[in-house]
Formats: C-alpha cells, structure tokens, sequence
C-alpha cells in the first residue's frame, strides 16, 4: 500500500500538526517539500490538490484532503486502533466536548495568534514592518482567551478531560512559534496550569520530532 | 426525558446554525432567549455556561455544550437515524463534509462576518461603515466564492451528492449576505453557487430558521 503523502513545509504550522498526528498514531508517511518561494504553491499543479493554495494537503490512495483540522479527524479515525488512543473521545459526549475545544483554538485561539506571527515574524521576512498596536491588541484578545485555558485546565488535566486528545494537538504549532518565536512566552509561563499543560504536550515524542524542524526560514 | 435546550438569539448566526440542525435532526427543544441587546451573555450566569460569552450554548442532560460547529457535530452523531443524515457515511466522506466545514470556517466565515459586521452591526451601533474594509473583504470571499463555483460544478453539494453539515454550516451567514449586507450578487453572479443557495435555502428546516432572521 502507497504510503501517506503530506504536501507542505514543516514550519508550516498546518503542515506540523498533520505530521504530529500522523507520529501520535504511528503512520509512516512522506512529506513533500512545497516551494514556496518560487509560488509553486500558487501553480496548477498543486492548487489541483488544494485549490486554496494553502498548505498542507494529503494524498492517501484515491483520497485527497485538505485543511489540517479535518486531515488530523481523519487520521485519528482511519487510525483508531493504532498508536495514541483517544484522540477524539470514546463516547458521542466525549467526541463532542473535543470537538468543541478543537472549535475553541479555531476561532479563539488561532486568530490572535495567527496575527501575532504575522506582525512579528513573517512581515519582516518579507520586507514589511510590524504593526505594534496590532501586536498589542492581539495580545490582550489572546491573554482573555487564555484566561479561560487557565480556568479550565486548573479541574482538567487536558482540555478535554483527562486524557489527551486532538483538542489539545491542535494548539501545539501556534503554541511552539508564541513560547519559541514571538517573544510571547510569558503568556503561557505565567498561567501555572496552562504552563504545565504547555511542559506536558511539548514533551511528547511524536510532538518533539516535529518541532525540531519548526524553524523559519531567514530572510 | 428533559428537551435539549439552546441559549441563543434568533438574529445570532451561529444559534441559526443550530437551530436549523436541529430542525433538520426533527428533535424538539427549549429555546432560551440571551437578550444581547442587555449584555446578558456577558453576566456571571451566562458566563458559567459558556466562559467565552458568546452565543448559542447548549444544554444536553449533564452536557453543556458551546461552539456552534461543535454542537451541530454533536447533534448530527447523537441523533443519526432520523431526520437528515448530516455527516456522510463512509469514512472518505466523512473526511470530505470536514474538510468544506473547516472551509466554512478557516476562509468563508471571516471575510462575511466581516462584511456583517461593517455593513450592518456596526452602523446599527452608531459606528460608520470602512468602505475600504468592506472592499477588501469582498474580494476575499469572491475568491472563495471562485473555488466554490468551481467545486459545485462538479458536486451537487459541497462534500458530494448529499446535503451535509458542510452545507448547513454557510447558511445564516449567507443568508445576511444576500439579505441585510445586500450583497446579493456575490451568489447571483456565479451559476453552480447560485443553484446550491437557491436548493440549501429552500429547504423546509432553514426557512422556519430564517423568517425570524431580520431582512
């Protein structure tokens, strides 16, 4: 059987977490390089995988996903009996409150973030400059947000429940580049229970094989 | 058995989204009005329920549920069997309604809301509409909307020949789109877009949704 293929970067934090899914469930897969300097992403040839023009995207067999939120619901289904079980709850009621946490760093988390790596790190490597007031307030969106991280994790160990799940797999590339690359890691440091969740998930194996690779390029 | 209960707004998107779903799932439930207007969903009583204070919640026995998309997702597995099936049937398709539902979300939602938010919510608070905003976040969704048309030239609906949540999921937004927004045309100009809204908003679970929608 053809293995997986993941088209992307690994710095790509959608490409990342697909792959440390794919280590959380023990796929062997192969990651295709996407150049994205030279806009390849932008030609026919990979908009006929995704026609966002975004990374990653996924071929397996006939199959071609992309969006990396549905890509890791996927695997961790196709992949059930296999390596970290759990991942999207054993119980409808379980399935639900992961899905509703996935929602959570969708549409809370993710944007301040999203906006913090962009003012900070990817605006300079192209040439432009960072935006401090938008920095600022996306930082405070961001503290509110986690506000609510610290209440939940202080009666729950993952933010699902106890055990481990997408949910919190889904955080794991923005959380890499706000503690490693934007000078943020005090948003986290200084939440007692959000910081221990950050040192646990961070330990992971399948978690550490990919970070090691989530450097940006330089200029 | 108690009856599932939403916390929402009848103008809210995403209660509409469930709403619908739960029309569509032919399940009763409680509605339970949050007056936004009063900040009620802002108050300590609301916030135990959903810590981010926003709408809808939903109560479910001793599940309390927020995150629209979360909680049609929860509906569509809990009540497979009756009514519409939502979700797909063979893991490839269950793939595909995730990966347009996150579309929905990561790229279609943001530039409408936007536009929502710019051509109707914030005049109605006395704020004054930026043109330049709105001009940029139109040609964001046409892009998207590209990549619809595209796609639903090919596929009745967006993960396949079945409605699904990936479909459900972009009715309340477009909804004020070619109503409030009187952005009409972003649907009307593109053939295969146009006959998906004309199918998705005809159906019987949407329309008793969107006459309580303001115009």
């Amino acid at each position: 059987m053809a293995k997986i293929k993941v088209h992307g970067l690994p710095f790509s934090s959608c490409t990342a977490r697909v792959l440390a899914c794919l280590n959380e469930k023990q796929v062997e897969y192969e990651l295709i390089p996407v150049n994205a300097r030279a806009g390849d992403h932008k030609k026919p040839q990979y908009l006929s995988l995704n026609p966002f023009g975004l990374f990653p995207a996924l071929e397996d067999g006939c199959l071609t996903l992309f969006e990396s939120r549905a890509i890791i619901k996927y695997l961790a289904k196709k992949y059930e009996g296999q390596g970290c079980p759990n991942l999207l709850g054993s119980t409808v009621e379980e399935e639900a409150v992961v899905e509703q946490w996935c929602e959570v760093e969708s549409h809370h988390f993710n944007p301040p973030c999203y906006a913090l790596v962009s003012q900070i790190i990817i605006n300079p490597l192209k040439g432009g400059t960072t935006d401090e007031a938008v920095v600022e307030s996306n930082a405070e969106k961001l503290s509110r947000v986690l506000d609510v991280y610290e209440d939940r994790l202080s009666k729950s160990k993952y933010l699902a429940g106890d055990w481990f799940s997408l949910a919190d797999l889904q955080h794991m590339p923005f959380l890499h580049y706000l503690v490693n690359d934007v000078g943020k890691a005090t948003l986290i440091s200084s939440r007692k229970h959000v910081n221990a969740w950050w040192e646990d998930i961070s330990s992971r194996p399948a978690w550490k094989k990919i970070a090691v690779h989530m450097k940006f390029p330089s200029k | 058995m108690a009856l599932i209960k939403v916390h929402g707004h009848h103008f809210s998107t995403a209660t509409c989204m469930v709403l619908c779903c739960l029309n569509e799932k032919q399940v009763e439930y409680d509605f339970v009005l949050v007056d936004l207007p009063t900040g009620a969903h802002k108050k300590p009583q609301y916030l135990a329920l959903n810590p981010f204070g926003v709408v809808p919640t939903v109560q479910d026995e001793d599940l309390t549920l927020f995150e629209s998309r979360a909680i049609v997702k929860y509906l569509a597995k809990k009540f497979k069997g009756q009514g519409t099936e939502l979700l797909g049937n063979t893991l490839a398709e269950q793939a595909l309604v995730e990966q347009w539902c996150q579309v929905e979300g990561q790229s279609f939602y943001p530039p409408a809301s936007t536009i929502l938010f710019q051509t109707v919510l914030f005049p109605l608070r006395g704020g004054t509409t930026d043109e330049a905003v709105v001009e940029i976040n139109i040609g964001k969704l046409n892009r998207v909307l590209d990549i619809y048309e595209e796609r639903l030239s090919k596929s009745k609906y967006l993960a396949g020949d079945f409605f699904s949540l990936a479909d459900l999921q972009h009715l309340p937004w477009t909804q004020y789109l070619v109503t409030a927004c009187k952005k009409g045309d972003l649907i009307s100009s593109r053939k295969h877009v146009s006959a998906w809204w004309e199918d998705i908003s005809s159906r019987p679970a949407w329309k008793k949704v969107a006459e309580k929608m303001p115009k």
